[in-house]
């Protein structure tokens, strides 16, 4: 029998505020643990919660970039549940009027285009983080995260197999990340991905009976845990047995799911509506406002790289793989006026250093100003290409001050005309019989001449300015 | 709604509460007249009738996202029953 594979994605996104959603704790990743909680979002008694307004804009620009109508009157409100990640015991959320619904992301699998429908998009609190604890087979809970805002993104069903879901994520965290409203990190958990799969035969309307697998963390994991548990629902039917519906886990060193082990009742949140946060109303002029607001996004960009600045779609989408190239590029261009000539140093140069160095794109910081004003000296001939590397490295690497670090290093080519005449005439009278080859017409003992005198001047005058002292004196000899 | 020993028992479930079996016949009182009190309010027709989540007339009150200074981690611990290398420590959860 030939089966079909339906797949639902709920989408986690933590969002790149300052402060978490209703307190000014840091949202910053990484500090040693409960050093970014305070009583409200340890759930202290008595404390009340004031939301942080950039959460509610970057909800309605992620609603807009992915087609989304936007609900005018929105509520908050309590989903219960008791674990110790959650020090209230509830977590705050949207159940009856989420924040966008109905859009629509557009994927391209193949060169075969579809459209993703997105059910809603709701704002709600992240949980703690729980560790286990091995040597006391205990669990270690740190609230640093709790209360850190997120969106859930709820696809509609559409997806049939793991390369549309692929596709979908990587356009999503594309979106997100040039909106400014997520970091999308997965290997640091600021986007997580739950994975609801059902299989049918082809041809079947309803759904099969759906898994739902939790958090996992590599988009190469999450094409691999569908594979798997695709495979899986059918083996089971075809064997005769049923598809339960449960959380399974993903296994990544066994490459595998399981069953989590069912906690009855789980499913009961009892959800009402939050008393302590009052309703937002998000009016036209608040989504005219996020509209002009909305930031080019990378396919806008590449469009506009190759249209306007003259370079290759290749060069475009290594540029806009990263939104802090994409960024570093466009102020350094607008300062030297040289897009080409930026776009090679970054694809070649900083690239290489980046991967040389181990770092990641989004963690360097190169000042746009000084990048620009080494292609500027480079352009003039004031370096050569050689120079130009190494002081661009310098700069990756020490963030140097470049005129001077060229005028420590030696590396100005010699704008001293006398001396290149005094080396010219000296290299001629060295090399008599290059001279006579070149009155003889062999072309190539010009090229012997000017390498000899470049190599006098150790590479630092200008090329051009050689060329042409040589060419008159050799013409008048 | 009748509140019998089941609803107790999944309450106290869904709580991780242990009540005696003197708690469990007090809670069955209390909460058969709370909820006889409130099923009171079924007798009116709420058909057209927004449903109120608050008694104020107001709305969009926001914080500014500015990051401010957190607790100092001694207090925040202050209240655990456990505590290890700065965590709450609490009994195995994560599966
Ligand atoms: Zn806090």
């Amino acid at each position: 029998m030939a089966w079909e594979t339906v797949i639902g994605l709920e989408v986690h996104v933590e969002l790149a505020t300052k402060s978490k959603i209703f307190c000014s704790c840091t949202t910053e990743f990484g500090g040693e643990p409960n050093t970014h909680v305070c009583p409200v979002c340890s759930g202290l008694p008595g404390v009340l919660p004031t939301l942080n307004e950039s959460v509610v804009e970057f909800a309605v620009k992620t609603g807009l970039a992915t087609n989304c109508e936007i609900t005018r009157f929105n509520k908050f409100d309590r989903k219960n549940y008791f674990y110790p990640d959650l020090p209230k015991a509830y977590q705050v959320s949207q159940l009856y009027l989420p924040i966008c619904r109905n859009g629509h992301v557009d994927i391209e699998v193949n060169g075969t285009k579809k459209s993703i429908g997105i059910h809603e998009i709701h704002m709600e609190e992240d949980a703690g983080k729980l560790v286990h604890d091995p040597w006391e087979d205990s669990t270690l809970v740190d609230y640093n995260r709790c209360g850190v805002p997120l969106l859930e993104i709820v696809s509609e069903p559409d997806f049939r197999n793991a390369d549309e879901v692929i596709a979908y994520l990587e356009k999503l965290r594309e979106t997100l990340i040039y909106l400014g409203v997520s970091d999308c990190k997965m290997q640091e958990g600021s986007m997580r991905a739950d994975v609801n799969l059902s299989v049918r035969p082809v041809g079947q309307t309803e759904f099969g009976t759906r898994t739902e697998m939790k958090n996992i963390n590599s988009f190469k994991a999450i094409s691999r845990a569908i594979v798997y548990e695709a495979k899986r629902q059918i083996e089971q039917i075809e064997m005769g047995k049923k598809v339960l519906q449960e959380t399974r886990r993903w296994d990544e060193n066994k490459d595998a799911t399981y069953a989590m082990r069912s906690k009855e009742n789980a499913q009961d949140y009892r959800y009402f509506p939050e008393p302590d946060l009052l309703p937002i109303e998000i009016s036209e002029e608040w989504i005219e406002r996020a509209k002009a607001e909305m930031p080019e996004t990378a396919a806008q960009k590449r469009e506009r790289y190759v249209k306007e600045l003259g370079l290759t779609e290749y060069d475009a989408r290594v540029l806009t793989a990263e939104r802090a190239l994409a960024l570093l590029f466009e102020s350094a261009s607008d300062i030297c006026k040289e897009p080409k000539e930026v776009c090679n140093l970054i694809t070649g140069e900083l690239m290489r250093l980046i991967s040389e160095s181990g770092t990641s794109a989004d963690r360097i910081d190169i000042d746009p100003e000084k990048m620009a004003r080494i292609i500027t000296l480079t352009v003039k001939g004031r370096i050569n290409r050689n120079a130009e590397k190494e002081v661009f490295e310098a700069l990756f690497r020490e963030n140097i001050e470049p005129e001077q670090y060229i005028k420590e290093k030696g590396l100005m080519m010699l704008e001293d005309d006398d001396l290149v005449n005094d080396t010219v005439d000296r290299v001629l009278s060295e090399n008599p019989k290059s001279v006579e080859d070149f009155k003889n017409g062999k072309e190539k003992a010009f090229g012997f001449l000017v390498g000899q005198t470049m190599r006098a001047l150790k590479g630092k005058a200008n090329p051009q300015t050689v060329n042409k002292i040589l060419r008159e004196k050799l013409g008048s000899m | 709604m009748t509140i019998d020993n089941k609803l107790i028992e999944y309450l106290e479930e869904l709580s991780r509460l242990r009540l005696t079996e003197e708690e469990k016949e007090k809670a069955k009182a209390d909460l058969s007249s709370i909820i006889n009190y409130v099923d009171k309010l079924n007798e009116l027709d709420t058909e057209n009738t927004e449903a109120m989540s608050h008694p104020f007339d107001y709305t969009n009150n926001f914080r500014k996202d500015e990051a401010g200074s957190s607790f100092d981690r001694e207090l925040i611990l202050m209240n655990a029953p456990q505590k290890k290398n700065g965590c709450f420590r609490v009994p195995k959860t994560v599966e």
